[in-house]
């Protein structure tokens, strides 16, 4: 790096770097203030969510947290009084609103099932791009091109027009409201991601690799498991991530095709109720288990970010 | 010697006889491979497309399975034209793209030039930016319903706090000329990051020495910025300007769980159109027809966008 001192040259002032640093902090201060606002919501009372002015300083509570996950009944406080002793923060958080804890809420398992089809739909998603992006990648399959800007296309249509053929045609097939059924939904949207930004990964291993060990006498496979498969980790781990925070955020089909059994969070977020209106600390609550995961991949994947959000078009 | 007699050997086994002994040939090996994925999405893809595009020719009616269905020929089709609501639906669309896309242009770009300034701690707020665009967008469109409540909502009195209106004459999900701003702003306030970070990789991939060659010229900052930063960069902000138009032109999620299409119909952009005609008023002949519509308006703009992009990187 002995250009250094050339560099030097065109190398922003310091004036323009502290400006930039203010501005950039500025706004990155501004954008998250609405996560931190519902952060801040999930642990207020529901009087205290919805005072005038909004309370910045509050006396924090797990009530949110504890109406996320249970249904309650109303009694009258002679019949909380009859009862021994609250059993846990719930109980006496609930009974302080003479109410008592009926069971547990819906939202268990719905945050599973959101589990189960963002993990089966990204395991099914991956396998399937994986062996396609090889097969792109190192073979002269016809119409290769074509092939790739169809699986492509498939993801340019409104997902609302693909839910009405499929809303008729898993009707048919006894698979609407199934875990199976989403799950091979999210896998085609997910594929065409999949197989496009794992091209580009595999295009960036060495052919020498897989030659060097065919003629060591490997087969094609087991040149493929052997040395392809391991140099391609990371490719394949931040693929699959982008799958799972897209199977993961769904909500279209998710509200058009499930709506009890097989139901996940995102459309059920938002039909959590309270008394008189939406139960605003509950939902909050709802939202950040829910956001945690997602803040926590962004983190990790933030190298490979550019790549996924653009189909592998940007590698930087 | 020895070496090179195996070399020459080795060259001259045909190589696919010499796969074809080892097991699959290669040929085979591709299908095996490739087969799985297009078959998935011919079933989950192409077969629902062509379904929709039969049932776009009849009066079929989803919640009523057992009458008769009667083929209308394109009658569905020439009543979407002629139909005032889509029409309308169409230009809250075209409202929403423009503005969106302007909007997270612009802010998107100056933030990704000045983060392209590399000051202390650059990639940390760089990441803290980014967070907003990687949350669901029905999530996200849930909690500013919130945010956005004229007495209780933060939205509101930070407005009121700044301007001094009382807040709860800020209804931004209420009023009929503030609904559609609402959805511009949300949408941007998530997207923005997206646009910024596409140009940032494009503001990275421009290569110092032309700024070097450019400061040997004596060429001021604002001539540097508008005959090499803007041009060199532009294929990316092109790229972000499609990826978002394709997105925003489908919008559903966040618009759905944010107004719902209301007050009325002023925030009600295509695809909840669509969602309301096919699962609300469950005419699913008509919503088919319209739905093959806007695959073919997306399409059709998509292609025509990426000829004019790959001009502008042979440039």
């Amino acid at each position: 790096m002995s250009l250094t001192s050339a560099h030097s040259v065109v190398a922003p002032s310091a004036t323009s770097k502290r400006v930039a640093g203010t501005i950039i902090v500025l706004y990155a201060l501004i954008s998250i203030v609405p996560l931190l606002w519902i952060f801040a919501t999930s642990f207020k009372t529901p009087p205290d969510s919805i005072a005038y002015p909004p309370k910045i300083l509050f006396q924090p509570s797990l009530e949110g947290y504890c109406n996320l996950f249970s249904t309650r009944t109303r009694q009258t406080p002679e019949y909380i009084n009859s009862l021994g002793p609250a059993t846990g923060v719930c109980d006496e958080t609930v009974r302080k609103r003479n109410m008592v804890i009926a069971g547990p809420s819906n939202f268990m398992p719905r945050f599973v099932n959101s589990l189960i089809i963002a993990f089966g739909s990204t395991f099914c998603a991956v396998f399937l791009g994986t062996l396609s992006a090889y097969g792109f990648s190192r073979f002269k399959v016809p119409l290769a091109d074509d092939l790739l800007f169809f699986i492509l296309s498939t993801r340019m249509m409104p997902p609302i027009a693909v839910a009405i053929p499929i809303y008729l045609m898993y009707r048919e097939l006894g698979l609407s409201d199934t875990a199976l059924g989403m799950i091979l939904l999210y896998t085609a949207v997910n594929v065409s991601l999949a197989v496009w930004l794992l091209k580009g990964f595999i295009d960036e291993i060495p052919r020498e690799y897989e030659e060097a060990a065919m003629i060591d006498g490997y087969t094609r496979l087991q040149a493929f498991w052997r040395t392809v498969l391991p140099q391609a980790t990371t490719g394949i781990a931040a693929t699959a991530i982008f799958c799972l925070i897209f199977a993961w955020n769904e909500y279209a089909f998710a509200a058009l095709l499930t709506s009890g059994t097989a139901q996940t969070a995102p459309p059920f977020i938002p039909t959590i109720i309270g008394e008189g209106g939406q139960d605003w600390p509950a939902v909050a609550a709802g939202t950040t288990i829910f956001l945690v995961p997602i803040l926590v991949f962004t983190i990790l994947l933030r190298k490979q970010l550019l790549r996924g959000i653009t189909f592998g078009a940007v590698r930087k | 010697m020895l070496n090179r007699t195996a070399d020459s050997v080795a060259r001259a086994t045909p190589e696919p006889l010499a796969r074809k002994v080892r097991g699959i040939s290669d040929k085979g090996l591709a299908w095996l491979f490739i087969s799985p994925t297009i078959l998935l999405l011919l079933a989950i893809n192409i077969f629902p497309l062509f379904w929709a595009i039969y049932l776009s020719f009849t009066n079929y009616r989803a919640n009523r399975p057992n009458e008769v269905v009667r083929n209308v020929g394109l009658a569905n089709y020439k009543r979407i034209l002629g139909d005032q609501d889509i029409w309308i639906a169409m230009q809250t669309t075209a409202h929403f793209v423009f503005w969106t896309i302007l909007l997270q242009t612009l802010i998107g770009f100056t933030l990704a030039w000045l983060i392209d300034r590399k000051f202390r701690g650059h990639a940390f707020w760089t990441t803290i930016i980014l967070v907003p665009m990687m949350l669901s967008p029905a999530v996200v469109g849930n909690f500013w319903r919130f945010l956005y409540e004229p007495q209780i909502g933060l939205f509101a009195y930070a407005i009121s706090f700044v301007t001094g209106i009382p807040a709860t004459q800020i209804g931004m999900l209420s009023n009929v000329s503030l609904a559609p701003w609402s959805i511009v702003i949300v949408d941007t306030w998530m997207w923005t990051p997206y646009v910024m970070l596409i140009c940032l990789a494009g503001l990275r991939s421009i290569p110092e020495y032309i700024y070097e060659a450019a400061e040997v010229d004596r060429a001021s900052n604002w001539r540097q910025f508008w005959s090499i930063t803007l041009p060199m960069a532009l294929p990316f902000i092109m790229l972000a300007v499609l990826f978002r138009g394709i997105e925003n032109f489908k919008m559903f999620d966040m618009v759905n769980l944010l107004t719902g299409g209301g007050p009325g119909s002023t925030t009600e952009v295509a695809s909840i159109t669509l969602k309301r005609q096919a699962f609300e008023s469950w005419r699913t002949g008509y919503s088919s027809a319209f739905a093959i519509i806007l695959f073919v308006a997306v399409f059709g703009l998509a292609n025509i966008y990426v000829k004019a992009l790959n001009k502008v990187k042979q440039r």
